[in-house]
């Protein structure tokens, strides 16, 4: 009887969150949630958005796509605004998880360059606006390295063996692979994907390490001469050692965009809008850039803020029309494409 | 009837924090995405056989050389006067308050190439190691991250050693290694037992540790399980089939270590 009572109470304080939600908004205009990548806006903007409409701005971070993936689909919390990436943008519209928005709300989209406007990802351009875009590409230390670099063959170069370093996320890594291979990043031809994964079986005896945000210490400290990372993470990196260069392949690279969107069944979906509207603004989109180093979409803030900047940091930031032809956007992959991706993934790494 | 009264707060956490994940887990092993029961997951596991045999086979190293610095450090400890005993585990503990990635993070600045320690080799003259991304850098950061808590335990047994019991067994004509092999180490075994499963556990299942230093080049269980949760396909089914081989695996190891216990002063079972 006693076990019975402690489940019973178990069972309802377990409950209790999905009772009451999240639902107290606080003051007049209310609170919006907002989940972004970290070290991916300029937080003191917040200030100047509760100070024009009043609105709360709570603030959480997430690492990588997949994980604020799983927080949505495990329902943890409950969010009204995140920034996905474009392959993330069609998986959410996919599964039905997202909320279409009302741009009567967000008059600040017309800003926005038409060329970001009804993207692959979001082809009627219902359920997304385009935050900031940018590329892949390699980084490498002029001073450890005297060629100059144009090739992904660098990445697989055994001159440079324990010096290279690699993406240690399957898609970004494979897309690599399959990039210098010829291939579409988003193929799904099994074939193909065999191959790239036979390229990076061979490239890991000579690789120093897999890694993600370790390349910034790892590059700025000359303990490894060359990796692939995005590009206004290199303008970071550069500040704190001048010899690293950056160049986007001939055999091209990933582009990709990050988007404000709202998850099915916000809590504060008006809040959300004009969160999104205010992050579209020239000032704000400024601001960002300045913080982030990533292109904003808005034309307007992008030519302010550019012409104070040298012409390599500029085609850093914004490459050329004819660089961005060379590059693929990642679109989402079938469900079991992504399986195999996994699967090939644990057995590269535990090889 | 008082003093049941004053468990139920306790019951009741341990339902939320210990009870209803482990059965979340375990209904998460057995289903598929769309709920039906399945037997998948288990058998989808033989392919990561090596990973498994990794993490068991790092794990025991890290506890062997935890054993083997550790005791010695417990036993030579529980000699010293009161007051360095408490100074000195308080060093010990000191590094443990702080941040675990931050502490592994930093044995990534001292192991690398051009990090702290071949520096120092340089500079008295010695040529470099090249030892970062490799299993010993992982076994380093284990031992390292670890050792604390194979010493506690068994210096807090040896200190409460009745003397009278070392002086019973000289008096009665037994040499030091007698002393030691016949009665010390019999009576410590039991902190030796908890050390073992306070270094053990945590240790087969990290993943921050192969991921900082071992370049990500040498998947443990710890990395294979958040890959599951946090990867691209996004399989907790699969995960969770992995977390619980891994709890019965350990079960099973710790349920034989206990044996060697004697049943005399059960260890604890974290």
């Amino acid at each position: 009887m006693k076990k019975i009572i402690a489940v019973v109470l178990v069972l309802s304080l377990l409950c209790l969150p999905t009772l009451s939600g999240c639902g107290s908004s606080s003051g007049s205009a209310g609170e919006v949630n907002v989940y972004n990548w970290g070290e991916y806006i300029d937080e003191s903007l917040f200030e100047l958005f509760e100070e024009q409409t009043g609105i709360k701005v709570n603030y959480q971070t997430y690492p990588n796509n997949e994980s604020m993936y799983s927080t949505l689909k495990t329902g943890g919390a409950s969010y009204d605004v995140i920034f996905p990436s474009d392959y993330m943008v069609s998986r959410l519209i996919q599964e039905d998880m997202l909320e279409k928005i009302n741009f009567d709300n967000v008059p600040n989209f017309e800003l926005v360059d038409d060329v970001f406007k009804s993207p692959d990802y979001d082809p009627t351009s219902e359920y997304s606006v385009p935050y900031t875009w940018g590329t892949v590409g390699l980084i490498y230390n002029s001073d450890m390295i005297d060629e100059e670099i144009t090739s992904w063959s660098a990445l697989f170069n055994p001159d440079y063996s324990g010096q290279i370093l690699m993406f240690d996320n399957s898609r970004d890594a494979f897309g690599i692979a399959l990039k210098y291979l010829g291939y579409s990043q988003n193929t799904t031809d099994e074939n193909e994907l065999n191959e790239a994964y036979e390229l990076l079986e061979s490239q890991k005896p000579i690789l120093q390490a897999y890694v993600m945000d370790q390349i910034f210490s790892k590059l700025e400290s000359g303990e490894a001469a060359i990796g692939p990372y995005y590009a206004g993470d290199y303008l970071t990196m550069k500040e704190t050692n001048p010899a690293l260069k950056f160049v986007i392949p001939d055999e091209g690279s990933n582009l990709f965009y990050d988007a404000m969107c709202i998850p099915k069944g916000a809590e504060n979906k008006e809040n959300a809008e004009k969160f999104i509207n205010f992050m579209c603004s020239t000032e704000a989109c400024i601001a960002n850039m300045d913080v982030t180093g990533y292109a904003s979409v808005n034309r307007e803030a992008w030519e302010e803020y550019s012409a104070d900047l040298s012409e390599e940091d500029k085609n850093v930031m914004y490459p050329s029309d004819e660089v961005i032809e060379r590059c693929d956007v990642f679109i989402n992959l079938p469900q079991e494409i992504l399986d195999k991706y996994d699967e090939m993934w644990i057995s590269l790494k535990s090889s | 009837m008082r003093t049941k009264f004053l468990a139920v707060p306790y019951v009741v956490w341990m339902a939320i924090f210990v009870v209803a994940p482990i059965i979340l887990v375990v209904i998460y092993a057995f289903t598929t995405a769309d709920g039906s029961f399945t037997l998948g997951n288990f058998s989808n596991m033989l392919d990561y056989l090596s990973v498994f045999g990794r993490s068991f086979y790092l794990a025991f190293i890290s506890t062997v050389i935890c054993i083997l610095i550790g005791y010695p450090i417990a036993y030579i400890l529980s000699k010293q006067g009161a007051r360095f005993q408490r100074a000195v585990i308080m060093l010990f503990m000191l590094p443990m308050w702080m941040n675990f990635l931050l502490r592994t993070y930093s044995w990534m600045s001292i192991l690398e190439n051009t990090g702290l320690l071949n520096r120092f080799l340089n500079f008295i003259g010695l040529p470099s190691i090249s030892i970062i991304n490799t299993q010993a850098a992982v076994v380093i950061g284990m031992v390292y991250n670890f050792l604390p808590f194979m010493i506690l335990p068994i210096y807090s047994v040896i200190v409460k050693i009745d003397r009278s019991l070392i002086e019973a067994a000289q008096d009665l004509g037994g040499n030091s290694v007698a002393v030691f092999r016949r009665v010390l180490f019999p009576l410590s075994l039991p902190g030796i037992i908890s050390g073992i499963t306070m270094v053990f556990v945590p240790a087969v299942s990290t993943f921050v540790i192969s991921q900082l230093l071992g370049g990500g080049k040498q998947m443990l269980l710890g990395d294979l399980i958040e890959m599951q949760f946090l990867g691209s396909a996004y399989n907790p089914h699969l995960g969770s089939a992995i977390a619980l081989v891994m709890m019965i695996v350990v079960t099973i190891f710790m349920y034989i270590i206990n044996k060697f216990g004697d049943g005399e002063e059960q260890a604890v079972m974290l």
